[in-house]
């Protein structure tokens, strides 16, 4: 399965079987959640916002190891950057994760994910969490879904 | 193992393929079955010979394309052992033929406190449409639970305290596409006679694999999918029963399905035309034909035993060689859909490892979310078998499954 290491970093493999901030944050002033209506996966984001920077933030849920890995380096990449820069962040992971292209400077550790985009259909798992941490950090009460709103 | 099954894999020209550089193995049989060349010749002959609009057409190729339109109804009258002909709509697939049901005859039929009762097995397609016909007439749902554990059987035992004077309509799976349990569909629609309920049988996952009845099996309307048996997508039978379809109001209006029209109002074609407003599918209920020919050559009591020698062998395989696998269904007569978890291994990760090993399975919730969240899962892998899969194919999945376990547990 030589393949697949490109999709399954150790990183990833790390992440899926010791994810971090796995847990609800009881300081947590924010929640998001997100679904995938076509697999069933679920995530729940907490995050304590002070003023606009993400002062702490975990998650729980059920996914696959790219959807759990993905949102445990989101805890660890989010902690502390102001709204803002999350979202460029999330841009640029947005980016690499469609084009598996890498911006080294600003990636460390999430450039493990830049494998999915050669996995058209894991896409969405990389970034359930990502849109579920933005719409709570955005005070967007609604769940984050895969599928568009009627789908 | 009959000789018949050796020579198979040569009547289907996509499995002779490689994927991600492995031969194919291609084990998603319940969301669709591969076609045999003689059905993708039938559609293409059809447009490449007889191509015409039926049932209007004075001209010669319309007269072609009718006669043999009509000949696939006869055809699948006799496939389902249907009393007559007129019993057969052709329909988009099951989910169309069960709204179909739930349109034309519960609109008509139920009222506020009336129970719709299902059983807990369901396949969206079967519960979606019974959510929505109770929301615009007031009745309420039941459900036949599934019995606590992993074996999948529904529970007899409450089916007489469920099945109240005020239950009017009994849908339930022939086979599950979840648990690939097979289901007493005969005693179930015995049941709902008695109980002055129709039955209405969702075989999308048995018309294809095993002898489908209905005069036998008692049913008052049964659908299927022609894509899981052999046959094109976009096409689907709802058998019903002449005396209650005669009784049905149409479920969409158009041409074909009229007798006569005036500007304010129009009179019905009888059943079926009444329920086939339109062009119908023409191509693609021809070539369900050939589908049907193709599965009565190999005999459909010999498939559905060489389907359950299959799944025999592959769920004992999995349970005995997988550590730690959690297995759904029954372990026996069952069919050839089997359902499992991997411990520590998201179904999705299954899947696009199994993939990378050129074997196509199905990770998810298989349009089965209640019975998902009631089993305690978000999701399970499914490797679903048909009478072209062999038993080197089963060695290839079981060494793939111990590998994928290797490397996400270690």
């Amino acid at each position: 399965m030589q393949d697949l290491t490109d999709l399954y970093q150790s990183v990833i493999l790390d992440h899926n079987r010791r994810p971090r901030n796995y847990s609800i944050l009881p300081t947590a002033n924010r929640v998001g959640s997100g679904n995938n209506p076509m697999c069933g996966d679920q995530i729940t984001v907490y995050v304590k916002l002070e003023g606009d920077r993400i002062s702490d933030v975990s998650f729980q849920g059920s996914g696959c190891a790219i959807s759990k890995a993905s949102a445990s380096l989101m805890t660890v990449n989010l902690k502390g950057k102001t709204v803002a820069e999350a979202e460029a962040i999330y841009a640029d992971l947005h980016q690499m994760v469609t084009t598996g292209k890498v911006d080294e400077e600003n990636f460390s550790d999430l450039a493990a994910l830049a494998g999915v985009h050669q996995f058209p259909a894991r896409i969405k798992c990389a970034t359930l969490g990502w849109h579920a941490a933005l719409n709570a950090a955005n005070g967007d009460e609604r769940p984050a879904t895969t599928e568009k709103p009627g789908d | 193992m009959n000789p018949a099954w050796k020579n198979i894999r040569g009547d289907f020209p996509i499995l002779d393929q490689q994927v991600n550089g492995k031969p194919l193995v291609y084990l998603d049989n319940a969301a669709t079955s591969q076609k045999p060349r003689c059905v993708i010749d039938a559609l293409s002959q059809f447009y490449l010979r007889d191509n015409a609009n039926v049932h209007r057409g004075i001209h010669t190729l319309s007269m072609r394309a009718t006669s043999a339109y009509e000949a696939a109804r006869d055809r699948t009258a006799k496939f389902l052992d249907a009393a007559e002909s007129g019993e057969i709509v052709f329909t988009a697939g099951t989910t169309d033929s069960i709204n179909l049901v739930a349109n034309a005859w519960g609109d008509e039929n139920l009222k506020k406190g009336d129970v719709i009762l299902l059983t807990e097995m369901e396949h969206h397609s079967n519960l979606v449409p019974w959510q929505l016909l109770a929301r615009r007439t007031g009745a309420k749902l039941r459900f036949l639970p599934v019995v606590p554990g992993d074996s999948g059987s529904l529970d007899l035992a409450q089916l007489d305290r469920l099945l109240t004077s005020e239950v009017k309509i009994f849908a339930f799976t022939h086979v599950s596409n979840t648990l690939g349990v097979i289901n007493p569909v005969a005693e179930l629609c015995a049941k709902a006679r008695v109980a002055g309920a129709i039955s209405v049988v969702d075989a999308a996952q048995s018309a294809g694999h095993m002898p489908v009845d209905v005069r036998a099996m008692g049913c008052d309307f049964l659908a299927l999918s022609g894509h899981k048996m052999c046959g094109p997508t976009g096409v689907g039978v709802l058998y019903g029963r002449k005396t209650l379809l005669d009784a049905m109001p149409p479920y969409r209006g158009g041409g074909s399905m009229i007798s006569n029209v005036e500007y304010f109002e129009s009179k019905w074609a009888p059943a079926p035309q009444k329920f086939e407003a339109g062009t119908p599918n023409i191509a693609d209920v021809i070539a369900l034909a050939r589908a049907m020919d193709y599965l009565d050559d190999l005999g459909r009591e010999a498939i559905a035993e060489h389907d359950e020698k299959l799944a025999a062998l592959a769920y004992s395989r999995l349970a005995a060689e997988i550590p730690g696998i959690r297995m759904l269904g029954p372990a026996r007569n069952r069919s050839g859909v089997i359902s499992f978890d991997l411990p520590g291994v998201h179904a999705h990760d299954v899947v696009t490892m199994a993939d990378q090993e050129g074997i196509a399975l199905r990770g998810g919730h298989h349009c089965n979310q209640p019975l998902m969240r009631k089993l305690g899962l978000s999701s399970t892998s499914r490797a679903s078998f048909y009478f072209y899969n062999t038993e080197e194919e089963i060695n290839r999945l079981v060494a793939t499954l111990q590998k994928i376990q290797q490397f996400f547990v270690g």
